[in-house]
């Protein structure tokens, strides 16, 4: 049919027009729909949509606050923040997280380890878009191979961490503590709004027990971030308030002096300043480096420190408990004079032994034969044993254990000391408490020169000297001697809650001190070597502890047994006699007699600390100093 | 003869026909006005979306100029050539949608474009959105209207064969696309209500087995996702949460030209592309969708004046299928990026960055100029 007017009738034009308008119609409903939809989300759920989008350009990060650094008593820097780089993935934003570390194993030095603690981490608990470390501490190198392919690698950051630093690892690992990464049980205990930004929480030592006060608070910042979650601009900022920077009363010269004179020996010092109770050095041989634990120590590294039967990372000042011996005589001493069971002028008669009654058994001194005739200063000077078995006897054990108990035996009289341990002082009760046995008469004996049962720490010992060389006063032990800034230690110590221990004659005091003063000085004295030569007067006291046992899965050939059997090798004491300005407690194991190995020591202590150091008050360098111990 | 009155009635409207030099251009004005205000402001939402990249508005402005020329080109051609060559139009879109299941070029398991030697890369599936309406028109007003129903049927094959080629490539929404414009043709030319419903239910039933037989996993994975974006919000979920946030967070009047954040952000996938509507939404408010919305409606009132009134049953069914296959463009785009439809990758007309559908639109446009400007003097 050919186009053409005939057919373009009136009839089509009108059916045209009507399906037009149903057109127009349906355009029209439709677009009102389309218009009905875009009011329903701009305006009706507006509100939804803007927080969506809020919370889709806005993150709140928190911003950990610096860790406070800490101090010895002469400004020397123990304890810093250094900036270290490290890769970390945040698996939300990574595709394909095994592909991920195969890449970045081929561009890092990724070893299996990191690759394992990796996959340890990423299975254990934490805050959805935490990033998860995978090396630390790159090399520059290592950055700039990232920064090349970071468009390839989503969730892949360079990270740069403030990371706990020790510069003097080794000689203050013990006394410092050390941070470590927050694990599981800890997360669980801190607030975790405050730990928001934060990885590394102390695990012991000052580190833990000031954790607070070197904590800081976080602060936080309102970020805009785009789909990949880089982060575009910070839209405002709370600063975090950082850690407070601490003082303490270590000296690290006189630490490093310790760690000389225990230098390839097992053993322990504790210097107090008996005026303050500040810890002067807390040292405890072999350390070991605290660095390594604060990233986390390798499986290897560890076990080597773990298995070292020179127990590195065991605490010997705090935590480790021997039988004081002989280094009890002076606080039993004061006991014996102030109960009455003995006067200064009573003397005993030392045949070598010592018996309850005659028909018993027999207690021997350490001197064969016997001293003879004995008062109490000779008794101290000479270490006699059977005077103090005597006195023991006279005293009971009540008496014994109360005095004891005045002198911080037995419990943690340490203010801000982290894991310091309380010892052991027996008792009747807590003999038929733990052995369910009645407490012997010998018991008392045993206690009446520090064998036995009872066990304390060097610490411990130390602080009894220095109730000693103060007279009675009591000022309990503690680490921090302040806090830069407004705050002051007194808000943050724990209270002293000990009383002064007052003698019915105060001058009983003096004739102790002197006791000991004889020990270092006098002719017969046991300590009288180390004491020679000195131009200032101390007080000492000489011990020696026996060895019980080994653990029987310890193997040893013979020389090491013979070398491990010896008796462990004890001295405390104080100087200069009057107005004391260090009191110190020495443990050397195995070291032999306390007067021949130990005494030693505390003479380069104290001349060190009253000769060399006073004399550089204000040097702070422990290298300038060189060993000028002159005594022959 | 009183048709001829009432026709000439019509044309006397004082909108109704170009003068002056419009007419010796072959122009709508009125169309033309819509038109530029439409890209000119589409272009400012492109700079946004594409994130102040003036690359990419300079390209799009190019693709414009290009495609304003084509509108130009077509506007000057006489509608009876348009409906002396569809059919061989038709058959020579067919042996391209043809050529390119064999020797076609495409990307994401597609295969859209032909890559025919001394001519331009041209997608066939983009010719037959013209050609097909035109040939289902030719076929259909060389006889009376309504149609008989054996001439729906071979109306409907008309439609369907290159709708099957199209699904084939695969690409189902240009095939859907495709189908629309020719059952406007159909549905213009007047086929019966009754057929209508008829039609409806068979399609209601075919749904179904096309779900079962005829979709892709992606395509239905994308229906899927339209009832619950959030069972895949990092997915295939990502572009309708986005875009719905975009819009929301928009609200009545935006956040302002560049402040999207949204898009700026990168939360917003295809920004500049087939989402640019979300932002819109999100920089210039609930407002700025409406003066969209307005223009749309605009062009597609004065599309369907011209349409009414145009002189012949062909031209009338071209320019009317045209004009609701750009309504569909609209709506389905619109519809998707504010999660009213599955996600089928329709762009925004004129609007959205992309070359060849800018082309189409505008020669589409340029036929309608042509039909509107083209009359033969048939009274005094």
């Amino acid at each position: 049919m050919p186009w053409g007017e005939f057919k373009d009738t009136a009839a089509e034009r009108r059916l045209f027009q009507r399906r037009a308008t149903v057109m127009l119609v349906f355009v029209f409903l439709l677009l009102a729909g389309l218009v009905a939809r875009m009011y329903q989300l701009q305006v009706v759920e507006h509100d939804i949509y803007t927080t969506l989008s809020d919370r889709n350009r806005v993150q709140v990060q928190s911003v950990p606050p610096p860790r406070g650094l800490v101090y010895d008593r002469n400004q020397v820097l123990l304890a810093e923040n250094r900036p270290v780089f490290s890769v970390t993935l945040v698996p939300e934003r990574v595709g394909d997280i095994d592909a991920t570390l195969q890449q970045l194993v081929t561009i890092l030095d990724v070893s299996d380890e990191d690759l394992e603690r990796f996959q340890r981490r990423l299975r254990e608990p934490r805050r959805p878009f935490q990033e998860i470390p995978l090396r630390y501490d790159l090399t520059e190198d290592e950055i700039a191979r990232l920064a090349v392919l970071r468009h390839e690698l989503p969730g892949v950051e360079v990270e740069a961490e403030l990371v706990r630093y020790y510069p003097h690892s080794e000689l203050t690992a013990h006394a410092l503590g050390f941070v470590g990464r927050i694990n599981r049980e800890e997360l669980q205990r801190i607030d975790s709004v405050n730990y928001a930004g934060t990885n590394y929480i102390g695990k012991s030592g000052v580190e833990r027990f000031y954790e607070e006060l070197l904590h800081g608070k976080v602060g936080y910042q309102h970020v805009e971030t785009n789909a990949r979650g880089r982060t575009l601009r910070v839209l405002d900022r709370e600063n975090p308030v950082p850690g407070e920077d601490l003082q303490l009363h270590l000296d690290l010269r006189l630490q490093n002096r310790a760690h000389e004179l225990l230098d390839g020996r097992r053993g322990a010092i504790v210097a107090i300043e008996p005026a303050t109770g500040g810890i002067l050095a807390l040292a405890s041989v072999p350390g070991f480096d605290a660095n390594k634990f604060v990233t986390g120590i390798s499986v290897p590294d560890y076990r080597e420190l773990s298995d070292s039967k020179d127990k590195p990372l065991f605490n010997r000042a705090l935590r480790g408990q021997y039988p004081p011996g002989s280094t009890l005589k002076p606080m039993l001493a004061i006991a014996a004079l102030d109960s009455g069971a003995v006067t200064r002028d009573h003397t005993i008669w030392d045949p070598g032994f010592f018996q309850i009654n005659s028909a018993g058994r027999r207690w021997r001194d350490w001197k064969r034969g016997g001293h003879g005739w004995v008062d109490l200063t000779y008794a101290m000077a000479q270490s006699c044993d059977v005077y103090f078995y005597e006195a023991a006897v006279e005293m009971g054990v009540d008496t014994m254990v109360s005095y004891l108990s005045h002198f911080g035996f037995g419990e943690d009289a340490t203010l801000d000391v982290s894991g310091a341990l309380s010892g052991l002082l027996p008792s009747p009760d807590w003999k038929r408490a733990t052995r369910n046995e009645p407490w012997y008469p010998g018991d008392t004996v045993n206690l009446g020169i520090g064998q036995g049962f009872m066990l304390s720490t060097p610490l411990q010992l130390a602080t009894a000297t220095a109730l000693i060389a103060n007279r009675g006063e009591w000022v309990e032990p503690r680490l921090l001697k302040d806090i830069q800034g407004d705050r002051t230690p007194d808000e943050f110590l724990p209270s002293e809650t000990h009383e002064p221990l007052k003698l019915k004659d105060p001058d009983n005091w003096e004739y102790i001190a002197d006791a000991m003063a004889e020990v270092m000085h006098g002719v017969k004295g046991t300590a009288r070597g180390a004491g020679r030569g000195a131009p200032y007067r101390m007080a000492g006291k000489t011990g020696t502890a026996q060895v019980f046992s080994l653990a029987e899965d310890e193997e040893y050939d013979a020389e090491e047994v013979r070398e491990r059997l010896r008796d462990h090798a004890l001295f405390v004491g104080f100087a200069p006699l009057k107005n004391p300005q260090i009191a110190v407690a020495v443990i050397v194991e195995n070291g032999g007699g306390g007067s021949s190995t130990a005494a030693p020591v505390a003479r380069e202590l104290f001349d060190a600390w009253l000769l060399e150091f006073s004399a550089v008050a204000d040097g702070p360098s422990i290298s300038k100093a060189d060993p000028t111990s002159e005594a022959p | 003869m009183a048709t001829r009155e009432v026709f000439s009635s019509t044309a006397s409207n004082p909108l109704g026909r170009p003068r002056g030099v419009w007419s010796a251009l072959h122009l709508d004005p009125i169309l033309l006005v819509l038109l530029v205000a439409l890209v000119s402001g589409g272009l400012f939402v492109l700079y946004s979306g594409a994130d102040r990249n003036l690359d990419v508005v300079k390209a799009q402005g190019i693709r414009f100029g290009i495609a304003f020329v084509v509108m130009l080109v077509f506007a000057q051609l006489d509608p009876s050539v348009f409906r002396r060559w569809a059919p061989w139009l038709y058959i020579v879109g067919l042996a391209g949608l043809v050529a390119v299941l064999f020797v076609g070029v495409g990307a994401k398991g597609a295969q859209r474009w032909l890559a025919l030697p001394g001519l331009p890369r041209f997608q066939p599936s983009e010719l037959m959105k013209l050609v097909v309406p035109m040939m289902a028109a030719w076929y259909l007003s060389r006889h009376f209207l309504p149609p008989k129903l054996s001439r729906i049927g071979v109306g409907l094959v008309i439609v369907l064969l290159p709708m099957v080629l199209i699904v084939k490539q695969p690409d189902l929404g240009t095939s859907l696309l495709v189908g629309m414009a020719g059952l406007f043709v159909v549905f213009f030319a007047g086929m019966s209500w009754k057929l209508i419903s008829a039609f409806s239910v068979m399609v209601s039933v075919a749904a179904p087995l096309m779900w079962f037989f005829g979709m892709r996993e992606y395509q239905k994975q994308r229906v899927l996702t339209l009832l619950d974006p959030q069972s895949d919000p990092l997915g295939a979920g990502w572009n309708i949460i986005q875009s719905k946030t975009a819009i929301g967070s928009g609200g009545v009047d935006g956040k302002g030209w560049l402040q999207g954040t949204q898009s700026h952000l990168e939360f917003l996938p295809e920004s500049h592309t087939d989402f640019i509507v979300a932002v819109l939404a999100e920089e210039f408010g609930f407002i700025g969708v409406l003066i969209l919305l307005s223009v749309y409606f605009l062009i597609i009132l004065r599309c369907l004046f011209i349409s009414v009134t145009a002189q012949d049953s062909f031209s009338r069914l071209v320019a009317g299928a045209l004009t609701m296959t750009f309504f569909i463009y609209v709506f389905v785009n619109v519809g998707m990026v504010s999660g009213l439809l599955p996600v089928v990758g329709v762009p925004l007309p004129l609007i959205s960055y992309g070359g060849t559908s800018t082309v189409t639109l505008m020669a589409a446009f340029g036929i309608l100029m042509s039909i509107h400007t083209h009359r033969r003097m048939i009274t005094a």
